[in-house]
């Protein structure tokens, strides 16, 4: 899997595919409201502070970003200096590459791995397959997902869209699971597997939350143990950092993590949290002996160049998702990415492009709830609508559309057409309308059925209110001369 | 007090009752309204959309008919308009120092209709009485982006005979969002439905907003609902300002 995987589907089909799932509908629906009750009650219990730690995030991820060769260079040295070995890499396949190189070099074909988005980004596990390793993932979630070959529907709970009968169906079928549908039943039996792949895995595979540029070390915040198990089992361990996971110190590790937790799945903190700075020490009793570091940009410094740098200090917790008015409804399959949501909609475009996205950045209101529940006060809306203006000045946009935004800037900047067009529409659109609205029987009018294909669409008034407006003003001054 | 009347284009368009609704309670305050002939549309759905240099000539044509010395208060009775005027106007023209000086001293001048009356001429009781049920929709850009909140509430609180209904995630987004409404008709239903659907569980028998877009969307989604048997009964939508104007 890559950032886009479901190309083949336009913004609309993968749309209707998700709303005719009213178990994904209603189940994303509910996630939602559960992330975002408990999320503000811990907001409301912090008060004013809640906004000063924002506000001093916001000013520690801006810091880096405007730094980040520097803090980029700390990181790699004090990286290095703990025992570790530092790749970079450029792009993603360069990333690719030095895992290839690394499975290489160890004789290793077995891996276990933990939740990481850097690995979606880049398609590790096809290509580990393709080339005859096997990799497991040991997060739930994910597991559920690779055994049962689907993608993820939100950021940090990916399996959503999987119901408890489904998960054992899927066990049944690829795993021989013969269990009940019991919740507990099953993550047993997925325990028991589990915890063989991680005894005999070679090589760990894992993310990084946060880098700690003044330590050298690595984090990962996790629920279920797995992400541990991955860092402390195998022999070999492969970090995948972005470079823009970087914070300076521990000091703003802890700021970060005050956020994460609480924005992420509206706890004050996760069951694990793991800071790693090197391999086995001596007389260490576990941990891997050696470990490899994948400082990876894909387009990171590209975007802390452009008008889209603010989404750098994204931590990818995704409250924007449980916020989002339309994530709710459309899933993160609507979307079509491996960063769904409003946070989605900036990086998506920002790290691929605009030639194969369709129509995702219209996907969005505009409505701002995204930027209002942003940890790290990213502007989220503001920032969807520049990917649109871009498209517009890159030529990148629906040729079909031109002539209709054009008409509509003329339209409204010269009065005296906007007034011809009201005095022609006005009656045409009371011949088409029912009760002074246009209902479903005016689908078939190109542009209108835009709207009415689902809700009315109230018709012009016959009179424009700036008529109304002189008028009345002529009464009150013909009433005070009157009064004179 | 002497104010300019900015009513946005979907009142002179489609909903006059609504502009001579606001008129007649800001006269009712002792306001002396003007308003340039010459304002047509904000523009906003061209930027929203990506065209900038469509919308340039809109804005200008805008900040022309409003920034005028003689108009030192300004009462917007859209929450959203008013921000792409005084907000967006910023984005549009930041390579343009003349209409950027003017979008920022506009800005200033800016006040939206509930907020004016409450927190420039400080009243919270207009004298309107309404015996009804009624919930208010939380507009997107008047709340969360203008940051006026209590100021509606207030003023519907004090109404006298009306009984507020508080919708659950009153702020939610009714998902007009301007052309978004058109480009994403399939996703914009399906928000319109569900806010319809907390407003029908109010059992309020009004529902009532600040943006007269939010309104239109509403109002067509209630409408459909209706026709395809989703909803029993009439609910009524109406601007605040014609809440604010009533004596029934």
């Amino acid at each position: 899997m890559s950032i886009l995987y479901n190309t083949e589907a336009t913004l609309a089909e993968r749309v209707d595919e998700c709303l005719a799932d009213d178990f994904k509908h209603n189940a994303i629906k509910a996630a939602q409201e559960a992330f975002y009750v408990k999320r503000g009650e811990l907001v409301e219990e912090m008060g004013e502070g809640w906004q000063q730690l924002r506000m001093h995030a916001m000013e520690v991820r801006n810091h880096v970003t405007e730094n980040l060769d520097y803090y980029v260079k700390q990181f790699a040295q004090n990286a290095e200096a703990n025992g570790c070995v530092m790749h970079y890499a450029p792009s993603g396949d360069d990333a690719l590459w030095e895992v290839l190189d690394i499975f290489e070099s160890h004789g290793a074909t077995y891996a276990v791995k933990s939740k990481s988005m850097m690995t979606e980004e880049v398609g590790l596990n096809e290509v580990l397959e393709e080339t005859g390793i096997k990799i497991t993932e040991t997060d739930c979630a994910e597991n559920i997902l690779q055994t049962a070959e689907s993608k993820p529907s939100h950021i940090v709970v990916p399996a959503l869209h999987f119901n408890r009968s489904a998960i054992a169906d899927i066990y049944r079928e690829k795993r021989g699971y013969d269990g009940t549908d019991v919740p507990e039943e099953i993550t047993h039996f997925l325990r028991k597997i589990l915890r063989h792949e991680f005894m005999e895995a070679e090589v760990g595979i894992r993310g990084c939350n946060f880098a700690v540029a003044s330590t050298g070390s690595v984090t990962l915040v996790t629920n279920e143990g797995n992400g541990r198990m991955v860092d402390s089992f195998p022999k070999v361990q492969i970090v995948f950092v972005g470079i823009d996971r970087i914070v300076p110190d521990l000091e703003a590790l802890d700021t970060m993590m005050a956020l994460l937790p609480r924005s992420a799945v509206g706890a004050k903190m996760t069951a694990y949290f793991s800071l790693d700075s090197g391999p086995r020490g001596t007389g260490e009793v576990d941990g891997p002996e050696d470990v490899h570091i994948i400082l990876m940009d894909n387009g990171r410094h590209e975007l802390a160049n452009s008008e889209f740098q603010d989404m750098l200090r994204c931590m990818r917790c995704g409250a924007c998702l449980n916020i989002c008015p339309v994530y709710r409804h459309i899933t993160g399959h609507g979307y079509g990415s491996i960063y769904p949501g409003p946070m989605g909609l900036v990086l998506t475009p920002g790290l691929v492009g605009y030639d194969d996205i369709d129509n995702m950045v219209y996907a969005c209101s505009l409505c701002g709830a995204c930027t209002e529940h942003c940890p790290v006060s990213i502007p989220i809306h503001d920032l969807v609508r520049q990917h649109r203006i871009n498209i517009v000045n890159q030529g990148k946009n629906h040729k079909i559309e031109v002539p209709i935004f054009k008409a509509l800037g003329l339209f409204w900047s010269n009065k005296p057409i906007y007034l011809a067009g009201m005095k022609l529409g006005a009656p045409i659109m009371e011949l088409l309308g029912h009760d002074g609205a246009l209902d479903a029987s005016s689908t078939w009018i190109p542009v209108v059925k835009n709207w009415t294909s689902t809700r009315d669409f109230d018709i012009l008034s016959k009179s424009r209110f700036r008529t109304w407006f002189k008028e009345h003003k002529a009464e009150q001054k013909n009433t005070e001369g009157g009064e004179q | 007090m002497k104010i300019a009347f900015f009513p946005m284009c979907m009142i002179d368009m489609m909903y006059p009752e609504i502009g001579i609704a606001a008129v007649n309670v800001l006269e009712r305050l002792g306001c002396e309204l003007e308003m340039p002939d010459e304002q047509v549309c904000c523009g906003q759905g061209l930027i929203n959309s990506g065209y900038t240099k469509e919308m340039i000539p809109v804005a200008k044509m805008m900040v022309d008919a409003y920034y005028r010395s003689e108009y030192e208060t300004i009462v917007s009775l859209s929450g959203s308009c008013m921000n792409a005027i005084v907000n967006d106007y910023q984005v549009l023209f930041k390579d343009d120092p003349e209409y950027l000086e003017r979008t920022r001293k506009l800005k200033e001048r800016f006040f939206e209709f509930t907020d004016f009356i409450v927190n420039v001429l400080g009243v919270t009781d207009v004298g309107a009485s309404f015996h009804d049920t009624v919930t208010y929709h939380k507009s997107c850009h008047l709340t969360r982006i203008l940051g006026i909140s209590e100021p509606p509430l207030l003023l519907l609180q004090n109404v006298e005979g009306l009984e507020y209904r508080e919708m659950e995630h009153a702020d939610r987004c009714c998902g007009f969002g301007g052309t978004f409404s058109f480009k994403q008709p399939v996703i914009a239903g399906e928000m319109v439905y569900e806010k319809c659907q907390t407003i029908i569980d109010t059992g309020a028998n009004v529902v009532c907003g600040a943006d007269a877009p939010c309104l239109l969307n509403i109002k067509g989604g209630l409408g459909r609902m209706r026709a395809e048997g989703k909803l029993d009964r009439d609910i009524r939508v109406m601007h605040i300002a014609q809440i604010l104007d009533s004596k029934e």
